[in-house]
């Protein structure tokens, strides 16, 4: 078995089994394979050479949808929620993808970046349709049907989120290994080269960016059911450049390097508030520019012995 | 015959007071193996450049196979059967030799799948035929970044060719390559040509090269074509002599 | 709207925009000369607010006059951006500027994380605010209004002078004019016999100073609380992608152009205010992405 399928069998062990030791941890798993999928989405983007400094717009945009229609419907099923973030992420990535991902480099970056405080700040500000700064609340919806009390909502929530994680980390691999996914990295490259074979950058990147989106909202409905909570926070500038460092973090050649990279995230931010008076950012900081020069193409490179791009390893056969 | 295969109508470019295309008024036919030669700065590789879209004229018309293709973009050319190749080879460089042309062969489908890996998703025949023919098959899982440039140059082609088109233009098909092994490689490319019954264009400096391959030569000067005819007709070409070779 | 209020507007804006340029100054300086955007700048900004703080309150608690703020302010700049910028810069800046520029972004980003912490730590969360040296300095009536001087005059001073002073400094002294060769071309400066290595340093202490400056002169204004440096660099962004990167000149118009708007929207469309400076930047983006004073295109396809 290859070393990430036993990273990935890792993990999930982790956290599953985990919370019969550690009850309360629960929650930081939950958010920890939230972030992860939202960086699986950034990570996307990244094979295609283009980085967005601003995916929480999707994180915290699927985040209200979800909160205004667990509001307007408590009845509606958490099952159904999710599957609304996921939507309404994708939506506005194709609506915001359409015309974003015309911009390469720099300005690519700054644009995302600029739509996503245009979102925060008029979710700060237009406090009677959105709560303001303090955002909105919202109880717990029924979950397959059944309504649950805390305890029994957050094991089904991340049973959920885990199965969830791994069907997306498959299916983004899938997609990479694909000819758009293929053609994706090929435009990081050599754009020129893969207009002139016949086949549309933009078309490439604006289904990537739509995949990307799809998953920073799934992550926000996740956010927000886990929380009971959404605040314009959640698409703050800083955040966005969250998903992005556990991205690189973790590494994007295999999809496990989402979820180690978000885990390390979530890990230190508990070990720091428990025993370094709560300094996680310095920590985290201090590991990034660690890996940068020990491990430059993330933690999950390092259990791949080549070249660690998602290319298809098919054997040749003599 | 019918239609000419490419057809230029007093086409048109400056940049400035530099005049890189002078209503240049030009015909292929089918089947032709047409040599285009000039000093850098004549024109060449603009005139390939607006033939395949990348530049827009600022006049003049140019018609592939019959149809108006002067504003289109390079993709919808390449799909129409008009291909190039680079000067400089164009690689995917974090790609292997197989994956490269596999991905032009994905273009040539014209459909972006989601889900079939690009190895599954692309005829297997086609790609191995392709690096059959210029000589890259045992190269196959190289990355494409790590081949020698005579190499490089091969693949650059063999990505042109996996499109299987109608006029390969080829820009320099051996410039960066050692005097020795440009023969060999000529050679190969217009093995692989005639296998598939391309026509095509190949700028070149290099004179033997020219009068050994091509059928027909025009000479660039400063935006226009100065000469027209055989080889041993151009070449003997007073101004050609004096512009081009330099004599 | 009443004539008053359109005087205040533009003396707001004004003022505002005086700090917005001093620091969109130094990010699209170190961008010019090494092609980074340095996301740990606006903690340069917080940290001369803090510096600025602590030393201004020193002097108060041994009795000094607030006039002394005048040198303290530009002394707890210096001080900031000596020590920071240029720890910042030989630890970490030269050892990436060969490497991907998706990884650069993302080592300036930790520096920025590890600033935040780092404030925290020293300072504290609780706000900090003297402002001494705007009372000391006193008030102005301008039509009808009254102003503080320190907004009035003192900040756009600060940042003409700035203005003036850097584009001089690039223009006609050696370590300028070999600051300017590099942001054209790096090898061939090196090639020319310009100790490049230097040349950066040199730069992004300097870039770092005008950022801390910004920071200790806004001290006085606002409260100085954890955060204000990660919003103070998102308003930079702004600043430098209206104007355009590396574009000095372009800054102050893009500066004034934001803080006028800013303002503007604070009196007449107040829903809008927070809003401005990211719809600007989306606009620009959208329609001239190389900046409203760039020559150079973008890269949109």
């Amino acid at each position: 078995m290859t070393k990430p399928k036993i990273a990935v069998i890792a993990l999930v062990l982790l956290a599953l089994l985990l919370p019969l030791a550690l009850p309360w941890i629960k929650t930081p798993l939950i958010l920890g394979t939230a972030f992860g999928i939202a960086a699986l989405g950034i990570s996307i983007l990244i094979v295609s050479g283009q980085i967005s400094f601003g995916h929480a717009l999707f994180v915290c945009g699927s985040g209200y949808a979800v909160a205004f229609a667990a509001r307007q419907w408590p009845d509606l099923d958490s099952v159904l929620l999710l599957a609304l973030g996921a939507g309404v992420g994708a939506l506005l990535g194709v609506v915001v993808g359409s015309f974003v991902v015309r911009y390469r480099g720099i300005f690519f970056g700054m644009l995302n970046l600029a739509l996503s405080m245009v979102l925060f700040a008029a979710l700060g500000k237009f406090f009677t349709l959105t709560g303001g700064t303090d955002g909105l609340r919202l109880e717990r919806s029924p979950f397959f049907g059944l309504t649950m009390a805390r305890d029994q909502y957050e094991s089904v929530l991340l049973v959920t989120c885990v199965v969830l994680a791994l069907l997306l980390g498959w299916l983004v691999q899938r997609y990479l290994r694909s000819v758009a996914g293929q053609a994706l990295a090929a435009l990081k490259s050599n754009e020129t080269r893969l207009e002139y074979v016949g086949i549309s950058a933009y078309q490439t990147l604006w289904i990537g960016y739509i995949m990307s989106a799809a998953l920073c909202g799934l992550s926000g409905a996740m956010f927000a059911i886990a929380q009971g909570l959404v605040t314009p926070e959640m698409g703050y500038w800083v955040r966005s450049g969250e998903i992005v460092f556990v991205a690189i973090l973790g590494g994007v050649g295999h999809p496990v390097g989402a979820f180690i990279g978000a885990g390390i995230f979530e890990f230190v931010k508990l070990f720091a508030a428990a025993y370094l008076t709560g300094a996680w950012q310095m920590v985290l900081g201090f590991v990034l520019i660690g890996m940068v020069f020990l491990a430059p193409r993330g933690v999950s490179a390092l259990l791949e012995p080549r070249s660690s791009l998602p290319i298809d390893n098919e054997q040749e056969r003599p | 015959m019918s239609t000419p295969l490419l057809q230029t109508t007093d086409l048109q470019l400056a940049f400035g007071a530099v005049v890189v295309a002078d209503h240049i008024n030009f015909s292929l036919a089918r089947g032709e193996r047409l040599a285009v030669i000039g000093q850098n700065g004549a024109g060449k590789t603009t005139f390939i450049n607006i033939c395949t879209g990348l530049i827009r004229p600022q006049g003049g018309s140019v018609h592939f196979d019959g149809e108006d293709v002067t504003r289109l973009s390079p993709r919808v050319i390449a799909s129409r059967g008009m291909v190039r190749s680079f000067q400089l080879p164009q690689l995917f460089s974090e790609h292997t030799v197989r994956d490269c042309v596999r991905l032009a062969a994905a273009g040539k489908s014209g459909r972006l799948g989601l889900w079939t890996p690009l190895a599954q998703a692309v005829s297997k025949d086609a790609v191995d035929s392709v690096l059959e023919m210029v000589g890259l098959a045992a190269r196959g899982d190289a990355l494409s970044a790590a081949l020698p440039e005579g190499q490089r140059k091969l693949l650059d082609i063999a990505m042109a060719l996996v499109l299987e088109p109608k006029l390969l233009i080829l820009d320099e098909p051996t410039s960066g390559v050692s005097t020795d092994e440009k023969h060999g490689l000529m050679a190969t490319i217009m093995r692989a040509l005639d296998a598939q019954k391309v026509t095509a264009i190949f700028v070149e400096h290099d004179v033997d090269i020219v009068s050994q391959y091509a059928t027909r030569v025009a000479a660039w000067i400063a935006g226009r074509i100065a000469a027209d005819g055989t080889p041993e007709q151009v070449l003997a070409d007073l101004e050609v002599r004096k512009n081009v070779i330099g004599e | 709207m009443p004539q008053e209020l359109y005087a205040l507007a533009v003396l707001d804006g004004l003022s505002y925009a005086a700090l917005l340029f001093l620091v969109a100054l130094g990010m699209t300086l170190v961008f010019g000369v090494m092609n980074i955007i340095n996301m740990a700048h606006g903690s340069f900004y917080a940290l001369g607010g803090y510096m600025a703080a602590t030393l201004g309150g020193w002097a108060v608690a041994q009795g000094a006059s607030p006039a002394w703020s005048l040198l303290i302010l530009p002394l707890a700049a210096v001080i900031v951006g000596c020590l920071f910028g240029g720890l910042m810069e030989t630890a970490l800046m030269r050892r990436i500027y060969d490497k991907d520029p998706i990884l650069q972004l993302l080592v300036t980003f930790s520096a920025f994380m590890i600033f935040e912490d780092f404030q925290r730590l020293v300072w504290g969360t609780q706000p900090y605010f003297v402002s001494d040296i705007v009372n000391y300095l006193g008030t102005t009536d301008v039509f009808g209004i009254t102003y503080t001087r320190y907004q009035l005059l003192l900040l756009p001073s600060v940042a003409l002078v700035v203005f003036v002073a850097l584009r001089s400094f690039l223009k006609y002294s050696s370590v300028g004019r070999q600051i300017v060769a590099v942001s054209h071309n790096r090898e061939v400066s090196t090639a020319m016999g310009i100790n490049v290595r230097r040349i950066s340093l040199v730069t992004f202490v300097v870039a770092s100073i005008l950022g801390a400056l910004a920071g200790a002169l806004a001290s006085p204004t606002v409260s100085w609380v954890p955060g204000i440096g990660a919003e103070m660099i998102v308003l930079s962004f702004a600043v430098v992608a209206t104007a355009g990167l590396g574009q000095i000149e372009g800054a102050l118009v893009a500066a004034i152009l934001i803080g006028l708007a800013r303002s503007f929207s604070v009196y007449m469309l107040p829903e809008l205010e927070v809003l401005v400076p990211y719809l600007i930047m989306v606009l620009v983006l959208l329609f001239r992405p190389q900046g409203l004073f760039s020559v150079a295109k973008a890269r949109r396809v």
